[in-house]
């Protein structure tokens, strides 16, 4: 069985040309680099192709580039796994730090929502069309983005300001 | 109480304030309940008997272990994932060095992957044999939640013997294992395999049969293959569908095609079907331990490797002792050191009880990863609960939610 990742990149660099940064490789398992602007027609492609059926989105999380000579800042990673060709691909699409957003893939998959809520709770990255976009780890009024690269490891003093119960109905 | 922000429940609870025969009720079913198995919550709306909402709110269990992971080194990093899934964290364990493995193109030594295989199958018994056992409790049936506790606590007597833990195990490292495995290892599995195969005999006469059981399991929840794989489903859930997905089988590592095992799966995505996938999965996991104890390599456990071998602390390299000794440990441990994987980035997924367990690794070239981000399997599962509970019965929530099998510590990481 070949490998579907690289008839994916090869689809890709014929039919999204304007979006696609560049193609990588690592340890073996081959991504596309993209810009955001049709991040969800491209998933959609990639999920709906006859050759490359990605029917499942293992994955959504976000990757921190800071000072790290990346595209933008933010990089929004999907996993998506064929089971019919049995392979995987992964997609990085990159957000600049000044207008975090992308738009969401909810419609696309039952499985991002969450996932989705997870990187905007935890990166700050909003989610253009998300049915329920809300904190999920941390509580509604935490201010912050905790994996965000310059946010310190023992947090900005949220933990002493934490609403208490003073008890009473 | 004035600066304390109303969640959802208590803001809906307040709108039906005074209106007592209204028929919509808002159920707080946990985080404090003995059915959630694990510290979540689900806010759920019904009408009568009937659900007609379920709002499932994490974060109780949030520790921030992907922060954690990018501070510490690859070998600490081990000692983080046992809090992941703390009812298999030997799973977690060989997923996350396997993950750190492709990363640096390392291929671990025969006996340590058979050793790895071995351990990872029996948490995969610990933890199917608890999950069952949990969901017979939650239907009614408390004595098979005492027997599954009884084998679970010989397993764990087992993990103590190989890893010294009987709960935060640590037993991997980069490149192999801690130790090699105690000489009485094979007995001691022998004699828990025989007595553990029959007390799974034993659940299945008392459960598969019986009329409450199955009147509570059959036809609930059900889901069908698309949706399962629209939401992501993996593990024992997926199986139960008919969509015979195992990492194991379609992606094998650690020599897992070596092993004749089936894949366990249903066909009709309910309750009683993922009680099926986890009997049978049990049964296979034993067959493939027996296997392992068959034809275990002899051989060293650590790859030869001076990236990441950890050396012995012996006459001859004591950091005490002499200068070679002290250079070895400085290299191996020192701040800027160690084991630093080239630049690059990885995804890397195991088998793990509750589905496939994803590890994301970014390295920038130092000893400490970039990013370190967990696919965890129970997640996306218990995503999947409002689509199975909603429009069904009350009662049923606690049908499903046991059969999902969630970890709360796995989940909120």
């Amino acid at each position: 069985m070949t490998d579907v990742s690289a008839a994916a990149v090869e689809k890709l660099v014929a039919l999204f040309p304007d979006v696609l940064i560049g193609t990588g490789e690592s340890c073996g398992q081959r991504y596309a680099d993209v810009r955001r602007d049709r991040i969800v027609d491209l998933l959609t492609f990639l999920k709906s192709d006859a050759e490359l059926q990605f029917e499942m989105l293992m994955d959504v999380t976000a990757v921190d580039y800071l000072n790290q000579g990346a595209p933008e800042r933010f990089c929004v990673v999907y996993q998506l796994y064929s089971i019919s060709k049995n392979g995987y691909f992964r997609v990085k699409a990159y957000v600049p730090e000044a207008d975090p957003t992308i738009d969401s893939v909810s419609g696309l998959w039952k499985s991002a929502p969450w996932a989705e809520r997870e990187v905007f709770d935890l990166y700050g990255i909003e989610f253009a069309g998300h049915p329920d976009l809300k904190r999920i780890m941390l509580p509604d009024y935490y201010t912050g983005h905790p994996l965000r690269k310059d946010y310190p490891l023992r947090g900005l003093g949220e933990r002493d300001n934490f609403p208490k119960y003073a008890g009473g109905a | 109480m004035a600066d304390m922000p109303s969640s959802p429940a208590m803001q809906v609870e307040q709108e039906l304030e005074g209106d007592l025969g209204a028929r919509r009720m808002i159920v707080n079913f946990g985080p404090q309940h003995p059915a959630t198995h694990g510290t979540l919550r689900n806010i759920i709306t019904v009408d009568g008997e009937r659900v007609l909402k379920i709002e499932p709110e994490l974060g109780y269990l949030h520790s921030g272990f992907e922060k954690l992971g990018e501070y510490r080194t690859y070998n600490q990093t081990v000692t983080i994932t046992d809090r992941m899934n703390y009812l298999s964290p030997l799973c977690n364990n060989v997923g996350f060095s396997l993950a750190c493995e492709e990363l640096m193109g390392i291929k671990v030594t025969p006996r340590c992957a058979a050793i790895r295989v071995a351990l990872a199958e029996l948490s995969r018994v610990a933890d199917h044999i608890l999950s069952v056992g949990l969901q017979a409790m939650d239907l009614g049936a408390f004595s098979v939640m005492l027997w599954t506790f009884i084998e679970r606590e010989k397993l764990y007597d087992i993990f103590e013997a190989v890893t010294g833990a009987r709960l935060t195990t640590s037993y991997t490292r980069i490149g192999g294992l801690m130790r090699d495995l105690p000489p009485d290892f094979e007995p001691m599995c022998r004699a828990f395999m025989s007595k553990c195969a029959k007390t799974i005999d034993e659940i299945d006469d008392v459960l598969s049969n019986n009329t409450i059981f199955v009147k509570r399991t059959k036809g609930v929840g059900a889901i069908s293959a698309n949706d399962a794989i629209d939401l992501g489903l993996t593990g024992p859930l997926l199986r139960s569908t008919g969509v015979a997905y195992d990492v194991r089988k379609q992606r094998p590592y650690l020599g897992y095609e070596q092993y004749e095992f089936e894949v366990a799966a249903e066909q009709e995505g309910d309750v009683y079907a993922r009680y099926r996938v986890r009997m049978k999965e049990m049964r296979e996991a034993l067959k493939i331990v027996d296997q392992v104890l068959r034809k275990m390599p002899a051989g060293p456990v650590n790859v030869d490797d001076p990236r990441v071998v950890i050396p012995l602390k012996d006459a001859g390299n004591n950091p005490q002792g002499g200068m070679e000794g002290l250079i070895y440990h400085f290299k191996t441990y020192m701040y800027g050191h160690g084991i630093c994987p080239p630049k690059g980035e990885v995804y890397s997924c195991t088998e793990a009880p509750n589905g496939e367990l994803g590890f994301y690794l970014v390295s920038d070239g130092t000893q400490r990863p970039w990013r370190f981000r967990v696919r965890p399997p129970s997640f996306y599962n218990y995503q999947a609960l409002p689509r199975m509970s909603e429009g069904g019965l009350l009662s049923d929530v606690v049908a499903n939610l046991s059969s999902l099998n969630i970890i709360a510590g796995e989940l909120d990481r």
